[in-house]
């Protein structure tokens, strides 16, 4: 059972699958009450609502699906597909997050201040994810439009097969950055260990930097856009050809 | 395949092969010489739709014994013999009710025009029984056409989004398919017009590459996790399917049911696909027959048998095939290539056309470069626009209605009241490699080489 805490209240014994107050905060506690009531309640909340989750160990699924415009605060570290599939509002996670961090979201915003493990923002279609930290490998991997911002390194085969969006990496990338990338942008601050199959580096334009300072601005950086190199696809290897049996 | 590359062959005075005591080679056939001349000609394997064409043990090497003087046949026309099938109730809240076991396999949109895709939906919709989504998202006409729809979890996940998985009747987790176990979709530039491009997000006219592994997991301990997510996101509503190639069905259907998944699903090396190399299909993966048995028993070991239900595919073409596979242990059968013959794939009034593009009707697989003359497995407006979908869903009906009651037909003469309760002792093998694969015994004995 979610126990759900107005402000006004300590303990309300409201239904965890329909939340009693609306445009209000409410806090649960995943020592106490499975992530299946919590995710209910989430899908169950309407625009405007604030919510907090404690202890959530490293439990997997939280907050995923999100549809409404509301404001999640996870005080802890999370399992596998936090935020997974999110289409509104705002998750924020005070801790680390595991595989697949906000994979596949929409729109909205998802916001890590820890560490993110593999496959951070997998295929997502939009919105903006960031993560203060580490992200490890597959970062962006299959990015459909989302952007995402990291605040330290990236593993190796990151950006692999995007197709939009952009990632803009404040640190180091790993090996193989954007492998067969279509048209997503890839901004990193540091060194890139080594570019995947028809990846390059790309002249930094005004245009550029002046998306980069957005994404930098929207993630809360001040890091300086002038700093950072562009890499994209060199669209060689758009089609079969057999020229290019030795690329892959 | 097509030879439209190589030059024209020079006109060969007319002379009878048989007289002149020509020898053809068996390693060395007319089909090898083919290809070896058209690789030197081009130098890029043959890509090609449809599934496996090289014959393998299969449905035809089995018979039914029919009712005897121990087992009461039912009457033909008369006693009820229901064919209905519950698929995704292990955990689901809103598990699926087929009025027919046979279902429409995954194909997708930009692979298939949206005429056709339209066409599967009505026809499965007019019979009760479910059309499946594919690498490209649902479109609006299918969702609308379709009663019962089940929404592809691909590698690619090409417009995958939360609001069309709310929208789907059941969920189907792809990590593999029979023409190419192990091998990511593939979709070339003539078929990525804008509408399919924006679907994928991807630039107009490329060759389409999909990927082969999922972005955000890994073996079966994450897919269990994965499941787990996708329940959460549909509140444990909606049926998870786990859809593989044949290849280790024992292995793979024991992990899926541990994984979590309601229904499993296989398909055998003889299911088609929209464009693979043709060295993957001929020589990857394993027959349906042999992948049955092998799937059944990990449900049986696991107590799971009718629980997780078992859905097969590869190279379902009629009634009596339903009825070996469901005789076999299946729940239910998926048909993909025999849906697109029924919607006007293949068909001889267009055999002008298919020798235009250096093929035949009966032969024509081309489906990747999307002038298919039925206008199914293309994108041009002109040719997609000869697919009636309203006449093309009601052939299918027509054709799902007479595999559904062939299947009846075998069922009551072997005396059962549903298809469920075909069974495999009401089989016989009619070679050792099929005794072998589908474990009933050879025709006339009590012999099943390798069993215990």
């Amino acid at each position: 059972m979610v126990t759900l805490t107005a402000p006004e209240t300590s303990t309300m014994n409201a239904e965890a699958t329909r939340p009693a107050v609306s445009a209000d905060s409410f806090s649960v506690d995943l020592a106490g009450s499975p992530v299946r009531e919590l995710n209910q309640a989430l899908h169950n909340a309407v625009d405007g609502q604030s919510w907090t989750v404690a202890n959530p160990e490293g439990k997997h699924s939280l907050a995923v699906g999100i549809n409404t415009d509301v404001t999640v605060t996870i005080n802890g570290h999370a399992g596998y597909y936090a935020a997974g599939m999110h289409q509104k509002g705002d998750v924020t996670i005070n801790g680390n997050a595991g595989v697949g961090l906000a994979e596949n979201i929409m729109s909205g915003r998802v916001h890590v201040k820890g560490d993110a493990s593999q496959s951070a923002a997998a295929t997502g279609h939009g919105g903006l994810v960031v993560i203060d930290g580490n992200a490890s490998a597959r970062c962006g991997i299959s990015m459909k439009g989302v952007d995402i911002v990291v605040g330290g390194n990236i593993g190796h085969m990151s950006a692999f097969m995007a197709q939009a969006g952009r990632l803009v990496v404040c640190g180091d990338a790993g090996e193989a950055l954007g492998d067969s990338i279509y048209e997503a942008r890839i901004y990193v601050k540091g060194t890139v260990a080594s570019l995947g199959a028809d990846c390059i580096e790309k002249p930094l334009k005004d245009e550029h930097l002046a998306e980069l300072g957005e994404l930098l601005a929207a993630a809360g950086r001040t890091d300086n856009p002038a700093d950072f190199r562009r890499y994209g696809s060199a669209r060689n290897l758009y089609h079969f050809s057999v020229h290019n049996s030795t690329s892959y | 395949m097509t030879i439209t590359s190589l030059p024209a062959p020079a006109q060969a005075p007319a002379q009878d092969i048989d007289a002149l005591g020509l020898r053809e080679s068996a390693t060395f056939d007319r089909a090898t010489i083919a290809d070896i001349q058209r690789a030197a000609a081009t130098g890029v394997y043959d890509i090609r739709g449809w599934g496996a064409k090289r014959k393998v043990p299969h449905f035809d090497d089995l018979l039914f014994l029919g009712a005897s003087m121990s087992r009461y046949p039912l009457e033909g026309y008369r006693e009820k013999c229901d064919t209905d099938v519950v698929l995704g109730d292990r955990h689901a809240s809103r598990p699926l009710h087929l009025q027919t076991p046979v279902t429409i396999a995954g194909m997708s949109f930009g692979a298939l025009s949206a005429n056709a895709k339209e066409a599967l939906g009505r026809g499965a919709s007019e019979v009760g029984t479910s059309t499946t989504t594919g690498d490209g998202g649902m479109t609006p006409e299918e969702r609308g056409q379709s009663k019962h729809l089940v929404y592809q979890y691909l590698p690619s996940r090409y417009g995958m989004n939360p609001d069309d998985l709310r929208k789907a009747d059941a969920i189907e987790i792809v990590l593999g398919q029979g023409a190419k176990p192990g091998g990511g979709g593939m979709l070339l530039g003539q078929k990525i017009t804008e509408r399919v491009a924006g679907m994928r997000t991807l630039p107009v006219g490329i060759d389409q590459r999909s990927a082969s592994r999922h972005p955000d997991w890994t073996g079966p301990d994450d897919l269990e996790i994965k499941i787990g997510e996708l329940r959460e996101i549909t509140d444990w509503k909606t049926p998870i399917y786990v859809k593989i190639g044949a290849s280790r069905p024992y292995y793979d259907t024991a992990l899926a049911v541990k994984a979590g998944a309601d229904v499993v699903v296989v398909d055998g090396m003889q299911g088609g696909t929209a464009a693979t190399q043709q060295v993957f299909i001929e020589n990857v993966g394993i027959p349906t027959l042999a992948a049955i048995p092998q799937a059944v028993q990990a449900l049986q070991e696991l107590g799971v048998h009718r629980k997780v239900q078992l859905i097969v595919s590869g190279g379902i073409r009629t009634g009596a095939d339903v009825a070996k596979a469901m005789a076999l242990g299946a729940d239910a059968v998926a048909i993909g290539t025999a849906a697109l013959i029924a919607l006007g794939d293949n068909d001889p009034r267009y055999a002008a056309e298919y020798a235009a593009l250096g093929s035949a009707a009966g032969y024509y697989d081309d489906f990747q470069d999307g002038r298919d003359p039925a206008g199914i497995t293309t994108q041009d407006p002109e040719l997609s626009s000869r697919l009636d979908p309203v006449e093309g869903g009601r052939r299918l009906a027509n054709y799902l209605r007479v595999l559904t009651m062939e299947a009846q037909t075998i069922a009551r003469a072997c005396g059962k009241s549903h298809l469920h309760n075909l069974e495999p002792e009401d089989l016989v093998a009619l070679t050792i490699e099929a005794s072998a694969m589908a474990r009933v015994p050879l025709a006339g004995t009590s012999w099943i080489p390798g069993a215990q």
